[in-house]
Order: structure tokens, then sequence, then C-alpha cells
């Protein structure tokens, strides 16, 4: 149970907290506005983040992938798996698996009627690219590839064929190497074009069937990439130490690496976490006005009342009772702001949550990683409360030093002062 | 035995180069339940020896004794447990907690005390309507006048059953009429209740009322008389 004694403090202390109501206002508004802040660019970041990793793991390089080792490096297109089958059966048996699908890729010359441009070919499997990317809602224009063996069809990103100057059902010639070393060439049909908003994937991919992309560059059976899956983020870890595992049971498996999508996009980790720097500097800044705000409200409020501070220890209130009232001041202070700034910026987060944020401006650096169009702030319990809990502790650290101040004052000092 | 005993009291500030000698070997003592006044002109060390009685300045030499308690074998804790307990204090002005009402400013003391919130309430009461302020327990200090400021400040410092009650000026920023009406209250307290009042003051009325009357001058006894 409560001590009446302490009621009755706490009462005093909320009283003196709104004796000057402008002053109050203006420090809780201080802090309110710290929170909101935090709230919405914390929820911001982290919706952002999702956001990038999601368009780059989803288009493109899936949670984790077999490739042959020096693949990822050299890009050789002679590094390939000989034979997916067997690891492939192998993987999907691993439980938190939840979709596979193999890629060849190659670069190669692509000519239109009257252009010629360099891209990236890349065999998909039209069966089962759409259970791990998300390429098959990305076309914008005509349909992905049919799923028979062997078609000639095409998929094209949207800016390669702005360049090329081609629509749906116009035919491109493809002049490479095959994997033996002869040239390789074809002509395909374009009949979907996708756009991810990845400027770089628009602009240079060609998506061809796998059968056909194995025909043409001398390929047989082989692959480059096997491109899988998790359930989620967090089973990636679990997945890939699985397959490392069942590598050694298959007789190419010595040749072959696993990689997740940290490694696939070695930028992507570095830019969330620059990014994620510079937003700590700029909270601990904010954070600081606040805290020097509490800080001279705090020595105005003391300073104002020392002559009563006298008068109250003159009659015998102890000094650690008279800290006490102080912090319990400055604790509903920091109360009553971070209690609105939660909720206000919960509020305005949420909004944004459900209508997203224009970022058709967004630097190129964030449009790399797919950051254009909208972004939607993620709330959660971290965001909703790491910045007012950094707020409160600040706050409250702060406000120790005048209230500790107030232990030195000696009554009759404290009383002729004016 | 004398409530209040104060010997051979010394108390010099330092002011830059100079030293004021703002007692010089004050001796005096007060029966329980006097009703005295030191007297004497601006700057002759009233206040100094209001505050040494109250244990809220130490002598430089010499010792006070306040209920039998040597404040020179004290510590600040303990001087500050006897203000609590035995000491009521009633100063010029500023004397209440602005944030609480008149009823609270004189329950905090009690509060201090440690006594029950129930009975807290009723002695407050009761002490509010010794004084004639029973309509205005609910006021804060800003809603009442001086005159009844001061008097909420004597029901303060009486409630807490003190051995005295040290009043620096209470009068001062009184009228004459009001402060006549706060003086004729303690007047009462003390004949009703036996408790030893001094104060300090310029006040002649004040001076008229007392039954003993101290002068200083440059911080020495000038005059020690009763009636
Ligand atoms: N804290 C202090 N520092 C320096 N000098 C002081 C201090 N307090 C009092 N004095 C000096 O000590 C002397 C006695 O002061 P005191 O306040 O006791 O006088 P007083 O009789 O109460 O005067 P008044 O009638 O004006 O209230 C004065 O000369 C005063 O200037
Ligand atoms: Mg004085």
């Amino acid at each position: 149970m409560q001590s009446p004694q302490v009621n009755m403090d706490m009462q005093m202390a909320w009283r003196n907290v709104w004796r000057n109501p402008r002053r109050t206002w203006l420090t809780v508004g201080a802090i309110c506005f710290a929170c909101m802040v935090l709230i919405f660019m914390l929820s911001f970041q982290f919706g952002s983040y999702e956001t990038m990793i999601n368009s780059s793991v989803k288009i493109n390089t899936g949670h984790l992938q077999v490739q042959a080792a020096g693949y990822f490096d050299k890009k050789n297109m002679r590094r390939v798996i000989n034979d997916p089958k067997p690891v492939m059966q192998m993987i999907s048996a691993i439980k938190q698996v939840e979709a596979m699908t193999v890629r060849a890729n190659t670069f190669s010359l692509v000519s239109s009627e009257d252009r010629t441009y360099g891209a990236m070919i890349v065999g998909i499997d039209p069966a089962h690219e759409p259970e791990v990317s998300t390429l098959k809602q990305l076309i914008r224009k005509g349909e992905f590839l049919p799923e028979k063996t062997g078609s000639d069809r095409a998929l094209i990103g949207s800016l390669l064929a702005r360049n090329l100057k081609v629509v749906i059902g116009d035919e491109l010639t493809i002049l490479g190497q095959g994997k033996d070393g002869s040239v390789a060439a074809s002509i395909v049909t374009i009949c979907g074009i996708f756009k991810s908003g990845i400027d770089g994937f628009d602009r240079n991919t060609l998506h061809i069937p796998i059968k056909t992309f194995q025909a043409v560059y001398f390929m047989d059976a082989a692959v480059h990439e096997i491109v899988i899956n998790a359930n989620s983020l967090h089973d990636v870890a679990a997945v890939k130490k699985e397959i490392i595992n069942g590598l050694k049971n298959i007789p190419e498996g010595k040749k072959l690496v696993v990689m997740d999508w940290d490694e696939l996009v070695p930028g992507l980790t570095q830019a969330i976490r620059i990014d994620l720097i510079s937003g700590i500097i700029f909270w601990f800044l904010l954070v600081l006005v606040v805290a020097f705000s509490i800080l001279n409200t705090f020595l105005m409020a003391i300073f104002e009342r020392t002559r009563e501070f006298g008068v109250m220890m003159a009659i015998g209130t102890t000094p650690q009772r008279l800290v006490k009232l102080l912090l319990y001041e400055s604790n509903f202070m920091t109360i009553v702001g971070v209690g609105l700034g939660i909720i206000i910026g919960c509020g305005i987060t949420g909004l944004f949550q459900v209508y997203g944020i224009d970022m058709s401006g967004a630097s190129e650096m964030l449009k790399q990683y797919g950051i254009s169009g909208r972004i939607y702030p993620r709330l959660s319990l971290i965001t909703a409360f790491a910045g007012p809990v950094l707020v409160w502790i600040i706050t409250i650290a702060v406000a120790f030093y005048p209230a500790m101040k107030i232990k030195k004052l000696q009554p009759i000092e404290a009383m002729t002062h004016v | 035995m004398p409530i209040v005993e104060v010997k051979g009291v010394d108390k010099v500030y330092h002011q830059g180069d100079t030293a004021v000698h703002a007692l010089d070997n004050i001796h005096l003592s007060m029966d329980a339940g006097s009703f005295a006044a030191i007297a004497g002109p601006s700057g002759s060390g009233k206040t100094t020896l209001l505050n040494m009685i109250g244990g809220l300045d130490l002598p430089d030499h010499g010792d006070v004794i306040v209920d039998g308690r040597h404040f020179s074998e004290m510590n600040q804790s303990q001087l500050a447990q006897l203000r609590l307990n035995r000491i009521g204090f009633v100063f010029q002005a500023y004397n209440l907690i602005p944030v609480l009402s008149a009823v609270e400013n004189v329950e905090y003391v009690m509060l201090l005390q440690g006594v029950e919130k129930a009975e807290r309430r009723d002695r407050a009461m009761a002490m509010l309507d010794e004084v004639g302020l029973t309509e205005k327990y609910d006021n804060r200090p800003a809603e009442l006048s001086g005159g009844q400021q001061q008097r909420v400040a004597v029901a303060r410092a009486i409630v807490s059953n003190p051995a005295i009650v040290l009043a620096d000026e209470p009068t001062a920023n009184l009228d004459s009429k009001t402060g006549e009406g706060l003086l004729r209250i303690m007047a009462e307290m003390n004949e009703r209740r036996n408790v030893t009042f001094i104060f300090s003051t310029h006040d002649k009325m004040v001076m008229d009322y007392a039954h003993r009357l101290v002068l200083l001058r440059d911080g020495m006894i000038d005059d020690d008389r009763s009636k």
C-alpha cells in the first residue's frame, strides 16, 4: 500500500508542475515533440529498411543462393552447377524452405531493329520463379513467360525496352558467348515488360526461359544459381547451415557454396548501417536540445523557489524530501511529455503507415535499393518506445543535477535569497 | 527549569575585510510559557539571535539549550528533527507553501512528523478554527490577505505542539489593526496552551503585548525587563 505521505508529496509535485503553466507546456512540448519525431523517424527508417531488403531479396537475390565457388566474384559463366537436381532434392527436404528456383546469367548484346545494348540475360524457370521473386507482379505490360518448355519468349526491363525502342511482340536478337566458348545467338519475342523501380535492374535485364538459355548458351542441364526463400528472414541462418551440411553428401557439393542475402547484396547492410548511424546521431542531438530545455526549466524553478525551500527546510523538511519532491516534478513533466509524444507520434506514424509517404524524389543511393514510389513507416513496439524511453532516461538524468543542488542549501541562506 | 537557555553566544559575520559582531556574548534564559519580545534597532542582531535559538544557525562560541537539548552536541539532521518537533516558526512573510491550501499548510508539519492522515485533518481544522479561518481552509496562500496568511503560519507553528514558537517580525508586513488581531491570537494561545512565544520586533504594539522585553544594541543585551 502506498503511504499517505507519498501521496501528499506527489500532490505537491503535481501542483508545482502547473505553477507556471506556460513554462511547463513549453518543456512538455519539447519532450513531446522529441518523442514524436523519434517515433516517426525510427518507424520510417525501419519501414524503409524493410522495403530495401524486401525489394532486393524479393526482386532479385532471394534469401539464399547455391552457386559454384567463385561464381559470385568472377561471374564466369563456366562456373556452373552441373547437376542441380540432387542439390534441389536435398534442399526441398529442409523444413523451413518455402520455395526454390534455378537461374542462369550471362552478359550478351541485345539488338532491336535499330539499336543494340549490352544486357544481363537471365534464364529463369517460369513455373517456379513466381514462388521466389516478385518478377511476375512487376510485369507492367504484356504477360509473364509461358510455362511450356523451350519457348522463345522474353521479359524485358522497362528502361531497356525504352532504350531499344521496343514494345510487346517485337523481336530481339541476342548475341553472346556460349559456355563452351562458341558463339551463342538466338531470336526472342518480347512477351512482357517489367518495372521494379530499381533503375539498374530495369535498365539492363532480359529474362528468358531457363531451357532456352541452356540451349542457346550450350549449358546442357547446368545452372548458375539455385535461389532459395526461407519461411522468413529469421530462418535464413538455420537453412543455410542445413544446406552446407547437405552439400557434403552430394558429389558436386565440394565445388558449391551457399550465400545469404547479406553476402549477395553487400552494399545493402552497409547502406542500412550508415543510415541508422546518421539517424542515431540526429536523435542524440534532438534529445540533447530537449535535455537543455529541461535543465533550464529546472534551474529556473529552483532559483525562483529558493526562499520557499528555505522556509520548508526551516520548519523541518529534510533535504532528501525536497530532492524527492523535485524528482517527482521532473518525472511528472516527463511522463506528460513522453505520454503525449507517444500518443501523437504513434497516431501520426500510423496515418502515414496507411497512406505511405511519396518518395519519388529519393536519392540515387536509396533508389538503387528499391526506395522509390511510396514508403510505409513501420510502427512496432521498438519504434514506438525506443525513442521515448531514451528521452525519459536523459531528461531524468538531467533533472538530477539541479535537484542535487538542493542538498547543499542551508535554510537561512535560502530564506534570505531574493 | 528554563525552556530556552542562551549561554555566552558569539556570532561574527565576515563581509569582505570587515567583521560584523552580530551577537556579542549573549546570555539569556526563558521560562516555559514566556511571551517575550526582542527589540532593538535594525542590525542589532534580533534575527540572528532568533536563528540561533531556532537552531537554524550555530554560534561561533557558546551554546544554546532548548528543551534540555544542547545544540553544540547535535548534528544537522538532529537539529532539523528538533526544529520539526519542538520549535514552531513564524517568519515575516512568505511563510506558506504556495501550492498547498490553508488547511494543507497546517497539515504539512504533521505530515513531516508522521501523524496519521485523518488525525492530521482534524487537528488542522481545529487549529484553523482557533485562528478564525475555518471558512478559508481550502484557499491557497495567494487567495488570502497578509494577515490571514500570518494566522495560518501561527496555526502551523502551534499545531505540532512545539516547546517554543519563534516569530521574526510577524507583524511587520501588516497594518496595525491586522497586526493587533494576530497578536491577540498569539496571546490567547500563550495563555490557553502555555506555549512559549519569542518575537523579534520593531513594533511598539508588540512590545506592549509582551510580558518580557529584551532590548538588543550592537549584538549585546542593552536592557531586559519583565512586566
Ligand atoms: N549572512 C550574513 N552575512 C553577513 N552579515 C550578516 C548576515 N546576517 C546578518 N548579518 C549582519 O549581522 C548584523 C545583525 O543582523 P540581524 O539580521 O540579526 O539584525 P536585525 O536586528 O534582525 O535587523 P533588522 O531589524 O533590520 O531585521 C547586521 O549588521 C547584519 O548586517
Ligand atoms: Mg531581522
